[in-house]
């Protein structure tokens, strides 16, 4: 100890506080602040870089999301329209049946009413024809019996014949 | 045709920028090669004067071995390189000495004391007499010609005068700090170019992020951490490269003398204190859910735990373990000596290596982990004080 002392030097203390004391300032100054400086930019750097890698990645997965739920829903509507559609044929075939039944129907009703009415106005058109003809055979017929008197006479008797007085 | 060119123009390129790195390496190693011829313009300079001390004194009996280690372990006001012992030169560069003495500042270069660590050399100054003893600068007192010892090898004469010399030590330390600031200067003017550093920047980087999310943050919490960045990160470095440089022949032993650790730990303890929370003062003054008796004694006992043992517990650890290395290494390195006799030449050198080697290599370790746990320590007290508790 009583060594140790002895060899303590104050000169070289005083000597090593105002060097130690001039670096620090000087290194401060010269080296350490630009050294971590400039080390803690490069570090933000890279953690932004990284950060904003990350924030790519994310943002490429929700627009893969995005894509998927757009094509799910595109797929959806597709299939809601095909359905549509078909439902709207369903209707519309089913619709155009009972209407052409329908038309069909009173087209028939009508060619039955059509065929009626001509088949009344035929056989009452015969029947004027048969009456008609019927007269003109009967007025030949009167005509021809009673072209002479003879026969005239044969068919008033003939008539007062039958035409006993009772 | 046009790519031929083109890869042509490209390679050419290449090739201009690697001369001009090339350049660039051959103008750094030029400037290192004068650095030392200068060293050793010094150091001839030194030598004329030096054959007063005992030529052809070769370190080679234990005591010697121990007083050597001793005195290596000490703070030294030239930079020794190493002596010749034929001649009895020593090679080394000398180190300005600035002392406060009772006459006012004096300044010399160290070579003026001609090696001398005993008090035989008096250096005259404006009417001031300085000797060095035992890596100590004593001012005689006034009349006195020459030291006078007493039984203890103490000065009696002479005082001990505020040293404020580049020693060593304060040259380790300028040469970290110089270091730091253009290692990290590089780095932080590497980021205006891009995010990535290039070169030795990309060494750096990692152990700059190590200290704030290994030590700093987990320690300090997300908060409060970044006010504290610079003084952990200078103290963390600082003491780093000092220790590594106490590995390399240089010879430095800054993180070893006691009174830098005390120094470092003033820092931490007067950084955490000054940013103390009103939780951490509550907490350490009148602690709750204890009986009120006993609160006033867990005061003292935090205070004194807080102000006193926490930084000399950081002080002694760091101290004790670079010495301790450093005393290691070099007992180690001395077997070659100690072991000739026992074991032959050949076999006390391998030991010696071989050991040696080991502990570097571990001291390696250490000079990391001492870092570590100081900078560590420090932003654990630091982040006691500034804790916010959430009232329960």
């Amino acid at each position: 100890m009583d060594q140790l002392l002895n060899d303590f030097s104050p000169g070289l203390f005083f000597m090593q506080a105002i060097i130690l004391l001039i670096l620090i300032v000087l290194m401060r100054k010269f080296a350490w602040k630009p050294i971590l400086e400039s080390l803690q930019t490069r570090e933000d750097g890279i953690k932004n870089a990284l950060d904003s890698a990350e924030k790519a990645r994310l943002e490429m997965q929700n627009l893969q999301a995005d894509n998927k739920k757009l094509l799910n829903e595109a797929r959806a509507e597709r299939e809601a329209m095909l359905k549509e559609a078909r439902e709207m044929k369903d209707k519309m075939i089913e619709a155009a049946k009972t209407e052409a039944e329908t038309q069909a129907n009173s087209i028939i009703e009508q060619a039955h009413a059509a065929i009626e009415s001509e088949k009344k106005a035929a056989i009452a058109e015969l029947k004027s024809h048969v009456a008609g003809l019927s007269i003109e055979i009967a007025e030949k017929v009167l005509r021809e019996e009673l072209s002479d008197n003879s026969k005239q006479q044969k068919l008033v008797d003939s008539l007062i014949g039958e035409a006993t007085l009772n | 045709m046009c790519t031929f060119a083109q890869n042509f123009r490209e390679r050419n390129f290449i090739s201009l920028e690697n001369m001009m790195v090339a350049t660039k390496s051959i103008k750094f190693i030029a400037i290192l090669v004068l650095m030392m011829t200068s060293v050793f313009a010094f150091a001839n300079e030194g030598e004329h004067d030096n054959q007063h001390h005992e030529g052809g004194n070769k370190i080679d009996t234990p005591e010697e071995i121990k007083e050597y280690i001793a005195h290596h372990l000490k703070d030294s006001h030239d930079f020794h390189l190493y002596t010749n012992n034929e001649t009895g030169t020593h090679v080394s560069f000398p180190l300005p000495v600035i002392v406060w003495t009772s006459e006012g500042l004096r300044t010399f270069m160290s070579s003026e004391f001609h090696h001398d660590d005993n008090g035989h050399v008096i250096v005259e100054k404006d009417g001031v007499k300085l000797t060095k003893i035992h890596s100590k600068i004593y001012e005689l007192e006034a009349g006195a010609d020459e030291v006078v010892f007493d039984d203890h090898h103490h000065a009696e004469n002479a005082h001990k005068v505020l040293d404020f010399s580049i020693t060593k030590s304060v040259f380790g330390m300028l040469l970290a700090g110089l270091l730091m600031i253009l290692g990290f200067g590089a780095l932080a003017k590497g980021y205006k170019k891009g995010a990535i550093p290039t070169g030795f920047g990309r060494a750096l980087e990692p152990l700059v992020i190590y200290v704030r999310d290994e030590i700093a943050r987990p320690n300090i919490g997300e908060k409060k951490y970044r006010k504290f960045m610079s003084f952990l990160l200078t103290v963390f470095f600082f003491i780093w490269i000092l220790n590594l440089l106490g590995l390399t022949p240089l010879g430095f032993n800054v993180t070893g003398q006691i009174a830098v650790t005390v120094c470092l730990a003033i820092f931490t303890v007067v950084i955490y204190l000054f940013s103390g929370s009103k939780d951490f003062w509550g907490h350490t003054l009148w602690m709750p859910g204890v009986p009120y008796i006993l609160r006033p004694i867990l005061a003292v006992i935090e205070l004194i735990g807080f102000v006193l043992i926490k930084p000399f517990s950081l002080l002694v650890r760091l101290f004790a373990n670079m010495t301790a290395g450093h005393f290691v290494v070099m007992s180690l390195i001395a077997l070659v000596i100690t072991m000739k006799e026992a074991f032959g030449p050949v076999a006390s050198t391998g030991v010696s290596l071989a050991l040696a080697l080991f502990i570097s290599v571990i001291e390696i370790l250490v000079a990391f982990l001492q870092a570590f746990i100081f900078t560590m320590l420090s932003s654990l007290f630091i982040g006691m004080a500034v804790e916010e508790h959430d009232h329960h």
